[in-house]
């Protein structure tokens, strides 16, 4: 019969790999400004990333931070399409692209600060072109898709990405953005870490689709699925959708498969929903474990520099950690001052009122 | 000077400042080709183009997210919801992004963006057409709402929520975007947001009522000052930022006051008037304030609305119960 379109005409796309687990690289597919060098250099990032984190799940632990959602095993996601854009893109996190933001310029210590109840933390510096964190899942996309429209309007050349999870794409506001950047032709790239879980949902049960890249199709634009542990993928992913960003071409969504390996915030306990086993299975195929493999393949790498550029990114976590506890706590005033850019009349008289209840207390 | 309904200042002020600034531009459903389902956009199109005054898919979140956006990177939009009752999918975007943006960003990001929706019930129409929720929007701190009442404060009010830095949620009171005509400056001028009209003089007692209950007071003052009694009438025409000074003054000389809204009673804008009214005027006031309202019901449809709306009869009903007390 005519007409009819079944999904298994996708069958048969494979997921974009090009640095495999075990260390080897498909030469033909690795974008040539993807130097050995560079990938050297972003390895000694994500070793500090990767200590960061498990630092801000202890401080939680310890009582000095408030609930923070890890990033543990997504951090070839986050790196590789990070640094995939350029100076002039912009980006628009939710709560789990701390790597993300930090390669993209946002002091980490500022990250950690906001995490410790602090939203001083969230006004990063000028020329950092990163958007506060936005917490309710997958509403943000539709930021970024009016946000790279008027970057076309303006003819500014730069392009904006969203990053959300598997999770996000059940939500109408995903497939609203989705379908006003195919209609607008807006230079954004949708990036979705798919890591398995929606807390405790998993993916399967999220949506019947077999892919999330597939959910492009519908709106008329590229899916591309990469393997979002593979940092040299990712970034090669980015550079294609970035590239039709540039060219005119519209919006792509990428699904980068990749997998939590915490809990999905410190809050969560995640052996009531997953098992040990599976937890194990996607061990080797962490992003840092594979990447240190090809350096060290290339003899780029040993277990001296990874000891001593362990220490440094030790050093390092441990000064932002003095740097995040010393970070000016806000005024009570801030609290009423950027409600909006005048104060009205009514809400001058609250803060004027809790100040005097303050003085009060004081005698 | 033109004689203009309320529909035609709102489509007047929005021309002038797309004409004046090049970053204002006009989204929503059916606003381009067609004009609004109320022609508020009528014209738009052709003088500015389909990249300026932009027909978007039928999504309230989506045009509010976008719009969103759009503020955020050096924009003025200007996005319209077409009815009241299609708001709530918008509410999301409201309430969780666009009130918050500046105190999550710690005043980096702003979004200076006008949010238009035609609100309220009396014209017969369907389900979801007729709603007016003004106590859900006053109550999320960050955005400015604006009522207007008349042609000359539409136009006055919408160029200044265009110009503003901040959100600004615009409710148009679609039962009356026909019903008068009033003189209207052709050049661009501003209303101030934050200071109500004083719509009538008088020293009985203090009606205060809004966008197109304002008109309902006035008939019901009418009937009053055939029995004698002289209201005064206090159109507070925004309501976030709101002006007490103005009702609470109003207030100290009638010795009473009635507040008329559609929205329902329970929690509703009246709630909040009478309190900040025994708050400043507890020992002027010679009756406890009377709220004319909507019920706490759904809106119902066109033939039971009359019975749902504020009507003059009702008004005055509430004028006697505070000068009988």
């Amino acid at each position: 019969m005519n007409g009819i379109f079944d999904p298994s005409i996708l069958d048969g796309i494979e997921m974009l790999r090009i640095l495999h687990p075990d260390g080897s690289m498909e030469e033909a597919l690795r974008p040539p400004e993807l130097s050995d060098e560079k990938i050297q250099a972003l390895y000694r990032e994500m070793i500090f990333l990767r200590l960061a984190d498990e630092r801000a799940v202890q401080l939680q632990r310890q009582g000095r931070m408030g609930t923070y959602a890890p990033f543990m095993g997504q951090e070839a996601a986050q790196v590789g399409s990070a640094v995939a854009l350029e100076e002039g893109d912009w980006i628009f996190p939710s709560f789990r692209e701390t790597a993300a933001m930090y390669m993209r310029g946002v002091p980490m210590a500022m990250l950690f600060a906001y995490w410790m109840g602090n939203e001083g933390g969230q006004r990063f510096p000028e020329g950092v072109r990163v958007l506060p964190i936005s917490i309710p899942v997958g509403t943000h996309a539709l930021h970024a898709v009016g946000f790279a429209w008027a970057s076309k309007l303006r003819g500014e050349g730069s392009c904006s990405l969203a990053y959300f999870g598997d999770g996000g794409t059940s939500k109408g506001d995903f497939h609203e953005a989705m379908n006003m950047a195919g209609v607008f032709r807006v230079p954004v790239i949708f990036f979705c870490q798919n890591n398995q879980y929606a807390i405790s949902v998993p993916r399967r049960a999220q949506t019947a689709s077999k892919t999330i890249a597939q959910k492009a199709l519908a709106y008329g634009f590229p899916g591309i699925l990469v393997d979002g542990n593979d940092l040299v993928a990712v970034y090669a992913a980015t550079r294609w959708a970035r590239k039709r960003a540039m060219e005119g071409e519209g919006p792509t969504l990428i699904e980068a498969v990749t997998y939590r390996l915490g809990p999905h915030t410190t809050a969560d306990d995640p052996t009531k929903y997953r098992s040990e086993e599976e937890v194990e299975e996607w061990k080797p195929l962490d992003p840092l474990v594979r990447t240190r493999l090809y350096l060290r393949n290339c003899c780029l790498w040993d277990e001296e520099m990874e000891e001593s550029v362990r220490l440094y990114a030790e050093e390092r976590v441990n000064r932002l950690v003095k740097e995040a506890e010393s970070f000016p706590d806000p005024a009570i005033e801030d609290m009423f001052t950027y409600t909006f850019a005048q104060m009205p009349p009514s809400l001058e008289a609250q803060m004027r009122e809790y100040r005097e209840f303050l003085k009060s207390t004081e005698r | 000077m033109a004689r203009l309904t309320i529909v035609q200042a709102i489509q007047a002020a929005l021309m002038e400042e797309m004409e004046r600034d090049p970053s204002v531009m006009v989204l929503g459903e059916d606003v381009g080709r067609e004009g609004g389902v109320f022609r508020a956009t009528e014209g738009l199109q052709e003088k500015f183009g389909p990249e300026r005054v932009v027909d978007t898919p039928l999504a309230e979140s989506g045009i509010v997210g976008v719009a969103l956006g759009l503020a955020l990177n050096g924009m003025r939009p200007v996005a319209e919801i077409q009815f009241d009752g299609f708001m709530p999918p918008a509410w999301d975007q409201i309430i969780s992004h666009v009130s918050r943006i500046r105190t999550r960003s710690r005043g980096r990001f702003s979004a200076p963006l006008v949010i238009r929706i035609p609100y309220g019930g009396g014209i017969r129409a369907p389900e979801h057409h007729s709603e007016a929720t003004e106590a859900v929007l006053v109550h999320t701190p960050g955005i400015k709402v604006v009522y207007p009442s008349t042609p000359y404060d539409a136009k006055g009010l919408l160029i200044s929520a265009i110009r503003d830095p901040d959100p600004v949620l615009f409710l148009e009171p679609k039962r009356i975007y026909r019903a008068f005509r009033q003189e209207v400056p052709d050049e661009p001028y501003t209303v101030p947001m934050g200071e109500a009209r004083k719509v009538r003089e008088g020293s009985h007692v203090t009606v205060v009522a809004w966008g197109a209950m304002v008109r309902e007071a006035e008939r019901a003052s009418e009937i009053a000052s055939s029995k004698g009694i002289e209201t005064e009438i206090i159109d507070p025409r925004t309501l976030s930022p709101l002006d007490s000074e103005a009702i609470v003054t109003s207030v100290r000389k009638t010795g009473r006051a009635v507040v008329v809204h559609e929205g329902p009673r329970t929690c509703g804008m009246g709630a909040e008037i009478a309190a900040r009214i025994q708050e400043e005027a507890l020992l002027h006031l010679r009756a406890p304030v009377v709220r004319v309202t909507g019920f706490d019901t759904v809106v119902p449809l066109a033939k039971l609305e009359s019975h749902y709306l504020p009507t003059p009869e009702r008004i005055w009903r509430g004028i006697r119960e505070v000068m009988e007390f």
